[in-house]
């Protein structure tokens, strides 16, 4: 079992053609993911490694009966490019582009919200459930099939994760990289919920970072609602306050935000928080026990 | 991206919103000249940062000396780090009341919260701590237009007046266009001033912008201020390169924001002390690896370079031909310890080794080894 995606779903590739795009559509088809259709305006009737490519999402959604569609156009454009696919009805929308301008975010939050549609990102790694399939840009070589859940902000930190579980031997139902911008299409709270829910999740890692305070209401909910054990990581302990470390959405401002008090939320709900990333596999290890 | 005062008083000038009168000098002499005929003039430091007031840039004159002598003090004053070259001049207004009326990029409602108080100045932000509930909010959205009725009710918990609150009104409207036409991710009015004659009038002003969409913007773009990154920041930005100094001397270039910050942590867990934050991205191109250590290798306070690389989309044979394409091109006097798994580890350690680098497997291991060699205590 698995959140979100699974050995069926059915994934459309927006942005192709293009360098990012064509390239992860041949990895993700190698990792086994089924892909039905690319989309990149002006290209209709190409084809990339035998996936046909239309010019729309409607179009391309018509020919595949697609369940999901992964984004990597750029970002000038990627904001039209999930309008886009929300229209044309897709379920799951999953957002790699880095970048998007933080106002039209606002309203595609609230447009998908509406539809009822799960947009994962922007400036997403994407999710992958090992084995069975992967919407995304994670090397599928380091995860495992299993039990444990990922959720975390950001990209190669996840990969730094993943690999000392499966290193421990503990495999991963689902990992999702939610994405380090601060407005994006689903938090912590939802994918939580839906681990919560599922029955191939024996436990869940939290990947949190400084900013904002998403990770504090994280542990509200598990506190309140979860019977799954969660163990939390996060990262930024060290970060300056007014320095944005990278990700839009990883800054401490007017004492906000800090990795301390994300780190007492988590301890004051029972949620042991690693210091090391290595450290986390013990941890779920003996949360399990 | 921030901007200064005088900008952001241009901005809400463009877009109807009463200010003093206000104009931007470089001397004292012309700060003289620039205020002449004003009854009392405020003299303003021109720094990107806040808390100017607090650190005497901000001073009140009575004649023409004064200002000019006040100008000279303020302007090469250092504010946190920032030099003045700028100053305002503003035509002081009689004060009966200070508001604060803010718009601000609010994550967890996932829209644009508007802020009010009637205990606007200097001491917002601790008010903001000591006594939340005196800070009205009021959520906004880019694609719904404003409730007008519910904005009025909105001011009124401040502002009684019903001149006092129509000026408000239209005022918050202005600032609420402007925010969506320019991609703000905060705008200030602090104080908004209510003067003995009932006029709301702004006084100072600060806006922030989101640096993501300054590509819809070129006017806004042009108004950047190169002082509000360091020399090494801003070029790092030019190469692609997401960049922050710090004050330790262990140098890093890791990929991956998150990555980058959990590395920072574990060298500080382990007892050493990291000299800046460095992500090469996602990019498979050898040319920014290079980049990145010449940045860090200008810091001379540097003494040993950690790479850690987890290769996903970044190929770790790139990683490995960008390494040895910076030892060519750069005298690489530090030690440097390379951590360097994921995608193409194989090939990329086969390049170091041909080369007689080595690279390590545990990221632990690495950091350790680091910091000895830096001489700290790991």
């Amino acid at each position: 079992m698995s959140i979100l995606i699974d050995e069926n779903t059915r994934v459309i590739v927006q942005g192709a053609t293009g360098r990012d795009g064509s390239f992860h559509l041949r990895s993700m088809k190698t990792d086994g993911t089924k892909i039905v259709a690319g989309v990149t305006p002006g290209k209709g009737g190409a084809d990339v490694d035998g996936i046909p490519v239309f010019n729309s999402v409607a179009e391309a959604e018509n020919a595949g009966d697609a369940d999901a569609s992964v984004i990597f156009v750029p970002a000038k454009f990627a904001s039209e490019a999930m309008k886009e696919a929300s229209d044309a009805g897709i379920p799951l929308i999953i957002c790699i582009t880095e970048g998007v301008p933080v106002l039209d975010m606002v309203e595609i939050y609230h447009l998908v919200r509406s539809r009822g549609q799960v947009l994962i990102g922007p400036n997403s790694p994407g999710l992958i459930c090992p084995g069975k399939c992967k919407i995304g840009i994670m090397p599928a070589s380091i995860h495992k099939p299993g039990k444990v859940g990922v959720i975390s902000r950001s990209g190669t930190l996840t990969y730094e994760v993943v690999h000392a579980l499966t290193q421990a031997g503990l495999g991963q139902s689902t990992c999702i990289g939610i994405g380090g911008d601060s407005i994006i299409g689903t938090g912590y709270l939802d994918l939580l919920e839906r681990f919560e829910a599922d029955e191939g999740t024996d436990a869940v890692v939290l990947i949190g970072e400084i900013g904002g305070d998403t990770e504090e209401r994280a542990a509200e909910f598990i506190r309140a609602s979860m019977l799954t054990p969660v163990v939390a990581f996060i990262s930024g302990r060290s970060a300056p306050e007014g320095k944005r470390m990278g990700h839009a959405g990883a800054i401490i401002s007017g004492g906000q935000g800090t990795a301390e008090a994300k780190v007492a939320a988590f301890k004051a709900v029972g949620v042991p928080v690693a210091d090391t990333p290595n450290a986390i596999p013990a941890l779920i290890a003996n949360r399990r026990a | 991206m921030k901007i200064h005062e005088y900008q952001a008083r241009d901005l809400f000038r463009q877009y109807g919103i009463p200010v003093n009168d206000y104009k931007l000098v470089r001397t004292p002499e012309e700060a003289r000249s620039a205020s002449e005929g004003w009854k009392q003039v405020v003299v303003k430091a021109q720094v990107l940062t806040g808390g100017r007031g607090k650190a005497g840039g901000v001073k009140l004159a009575d004649n023409a000396l004064e200002v000019e002598t006040k100008a000279a003090k303020i302007l090469g004053m250092d504010i946190k780090g920032y030099t003045v070259e700028k100053i305002l001049v503003c035509d002081a207004a009689p004060i009966a009341k200070e508001h604060y009326l803010g718009m601000v990029l609010d994550r967890s409602r996932q829209g644009i919260t508007l802020m009010l108080t009637d205990q606007g100045g200097v001491d917002i932000e601790e008010l903001a701590v000591k006594d939340p509930d005196a800070i009205h909010k009021m959520t906004l959205y880019p694609h719904l237009p404003i409730d007008e009725k519910a904005l009025e009710a909105f001011l009124g918990k401040a502002i009684p007046g019903d001149s006092q609150r129509k000026q408000a009104l239209d005022a918050t409207e202005a600032l609420f266009t402007l925010f969506l036409a320019t991609d703000a991710s905060l705008a200030e009015i602090n104080p908004y001033a209510l003067t003995p004659d009932g006029e709301m009038i702004a006084l100072d002003g600060k806006m922030n912008f989101d640096d993501s969409a300054l590509f819809k913007h070129p006017e806004i773009a042009a108004l950047k201020n190169l002082e509000e990154d360091s020399a090494d920041e801003f070029e790092a930005r030019e190469k692609n390169l997401s960049f922050v100094s710090l004050d330790g001397d262990i140098g890093c270039v890791v990929n991956g924001a998150g990555l980058a910050m959990a590395t920072l942590d574990l060298i500080k867990h382990y007892g050493g002390n990291p000299a800046n934050f460095l992500d090469v991205g996602g990019s498979s191109n050898p040319q920014k690896v290079a980049d990145a250590l010449n940045i860090i290798l200008r810091n001379p306070k540097v003494k040993a370079i950690l790479i850690n690389i987890f290769g996903g989309i970044t190929r770790c044979d790139d990683i490995a031909n960008g390494l040895l394409m910076a030892r060519e091109q750069l005298d690489i006097n530090v030690p440097m310890v390379i951590r360097l798994v994921g995608t193409n580890q194989k090939e990329g350690r086969a390049i170091l080794e041909s080369a007689g680098l080595k690279a390590g497997d545990d990221l632990d291991d690495a950091v350790k080894s680091v910091i000895a060699v830096a001489g700290g205590s790991a």
